[in-house]
């Protein structure tokens, strides 16, 4: 039996918009319960469209002890993963998409697999061993282990990035007097900076949001996750909302700026 | 020339391995050294001789049974629920309605939220003051806020967890089933529109049996990741529901016992490498079955 294509079309919109708002209201919830005003946010029934906007609630959030050190710590260590992250995964993308080596499928296989090890557990026993290296509670031993887990997308993006820049591109410029070096650098890596951008950004979006191993390595230096994972017990619900609402929202931008690159990522096996 | 070609032709021998040399150090110091760490940790009494105390002290704890039948539990609710979801998105999607990049982008968004601010984010609908009971009030199907978030309702405490889990990484999902979708041809779509199939019929015949790679490792790797959250669950039920990853946590930073919680991720790393070890077995069949 087929429907008629009007009521075909229409059911599949009402389907697909459904699914849009399962995926946007929750985010919406957070950020009325985040702007409001913590008498807001205790209250029942609560109102459901912003009516009384308030900073009241992410001020007591960005006043609460170690909350604005926690978001500089969270950009420093980011910042830190996105360098080592690209300056060694952007030379292997490269290797993987310019040439035909031997251990090649190897290696494919290597960053296949780490791209789904649980690297963040490894923090466990990491702890003790930057212990003894004066590595714990510190910002670099964080940025390193995120730098493990953001390099095996780093290399798969970058390779995608240079596969669709011509090598012949490459090879014209040598023709014309170019070195390998100066040809990379002044054609191959100019058309390729929109993808090593998207890959910084995927490596700033797994570093921002890891909570495991940035809890497990600090005591004071806790990243903004680290911090808001350690308070759960104790802290208010205006904190949590806040704290989730802070978290959360950047996605939306992330998504965006990254969207090209987003079956990259995990597509492709 | 001549001779130039030569060394040309070793330097590209040569060149991609020392492109590929530090990231492969890396990867397999942060990966081996801790690893044999962790078994040191978890099998190394005080006096450095080997001892099994600390996995007893880990297995005869009364969290241990119940963090490994929760993570089960959790797994077996969220896992399908996930690739339901997401197949239906990736379809949507791939069928190129009007605004498919917008709906694409707006799935996807989810994929850059961490699972404990998608926690964080569902606690503020199912808190007992929260959105939902709000909701559900005005349209008048409650009189009462309904408490769903309660030790002693542990089923709804479930029902909660799942559901903020399915939200957000239904779009880990749904991005591999796109790139899946994309490989395969449109022709297969159009021939069975041509004899008339059903969307229903078309869904379960012609693309799950060829979508079943990406299927694999979708399951695969959201099975792994299954095994590795625990904010959402802190999140939403505190400490009343102990999963593995949550007790490691728990023993690592809470109790500041680096041996039992070593030997917590010793039993994580080998869910893990177990699946990956499936995993790589069904890349290898389906790498053979296409070169067939």
């Amino acid at each position: 039996m087929r429907l008629p294509y009007a009521v075909d079309r229409a059911l599949v919109y009402a389907v697909a918009l459904l699914l849009a708002a399962w995926v946007l209201v929750p985010l919406y919830f957070i950020g009325l319960a985040a702007f409001s005003t913590p008498d807001a946010a205790y209250s029942y029934p609560k109102a459901l469209l912003p009516v009384a906007p308030s900073a009241e609630t992410m001020r007591f959030f960005l006043d609460s002890r170690g909350v604005v050190s926690s978001i500089v710590n969270s950009f420093a260590v980011a910042l830190l993963t996105i360098v080592i992250a690209l300056l060694l995964g952007a030379p292997a993308g490269y290797a993987l998409a310019r040439f035909a080596f031997r251990g090649r499928d190897a290696f494919a296989v290597l960053v296949l697999t780490t791209k789904m090890f649980p690297i963040a557990i490894l923090s466990i026993p990491l702890a003790v061993t930057f212990l003894q290296l004066g590595l714990y509670d510190s910002i670099v031993g964080v940025a390193l282990v995120h730098s493990a887990m953001a390099l095996p997308f780093v290399i798969l993006v970058t390779s995608g990035v240079f596969v669709a820049v011509s090598h012949e591109l490459e090879e014209a410029a040598q023709t014309l007097g170019c070195s390998r070096w100066t040809a990379f650098l002044r054609v191959a890596l100019p058309l390729a900076l929109p993808g090593l951008a998207a890959a910084a950004i995927f490596t700033f979006v797994i570093s921002w949001n890891e909570a495991f191993a940035s809890t497990i390595l600090t005591l004071r230096s806790r990243t903004l996750p680290a911090l808001v994972l350690t308070a759960l017990d104790q802290s208010p619900i205006t904190f949590k909302f806040a704290g989730g609402f802070v978290m959360a929202a950047p996605a939306i931008a992330f998504i965006f700026l990254m969207r090209r690159y987003l079956l990259n990522l995990w597509g492709g096996r | 020339m001549t001779t130039g070609r030569m060394s040309v032709r070793w330097r590209d021998d040569a060149l991609p391995l020392a492109l590929l040399g530090p990231a492969v150090l890396y990867l397999l110091l942060l990966i081996v050294l801790p690893m044999v760490q962790a078994l040191v940790l978890a099998f190394q009494g005080d006096d450095g001789t080997f001892t099994l105390e600390h996995l007893r002290r880990m297995t005869g704890d009364v969290a241990f049974r119940d963090a490994i039948r929760n993570t089960l539990v959790l797994l077996i609710l969220i896992v399908p629920a996930q690739i339901v979801l997401a197949l239906v998105m990736a379809l949507l999607v791939h069928s190129r309605i009007r605004g498919h990049e917008w709906f694409l982008y707006v799935y996807a968004i989810p994929l850059a939220i961490s699972d404990l601010a998608a926690g964080i984010l569902w606690l503020s609908v199912f808190t007992q003051n929260g959105y939902l009971n709000t909701v559900l009030q005005a349209l008048g199907i409650i009189k009462e806020p309904i408490v769903y978030l309660s030790y002693e309702n542990i089923a709804m405490v479930i029902g909660a967890i799942v559901i903020a889990e399915s939200w957000r990484a239904t779009a880990l999902v749904l991005v591999i089933l796109v790139a899946g979708l994309q490989l395969i041809p449109r022709d297969y779509f159009e021939a069975a529109d041509l004899f008339g199939a059903s969307r229903l019929r078309r869904t379960v015949h012609v693309v799950i049996p060829l979508l079943r790679p990406s299927l694999q490792s979708a399951l695969i790797i959201r099975t792994i990741f299954a095994f590795t959250t625990f904010a959402a669950v802190f999140a939403l039920a505190g400490r009343n529901l102990p999963v593995v990853a949550g007790e490691a946590y728990n023993w690592s930073v809470v109790a500041r016992d680096p041996h039992v919680a070593a030997a917590y991720a010793l039993v994580l790393l080998a869910l893990a490498g177990a699946m990956t070890m499936v995993y790589l077995r069904v890349l290898g069949t389906s790498e053979t079955q296409r070169a067939r």
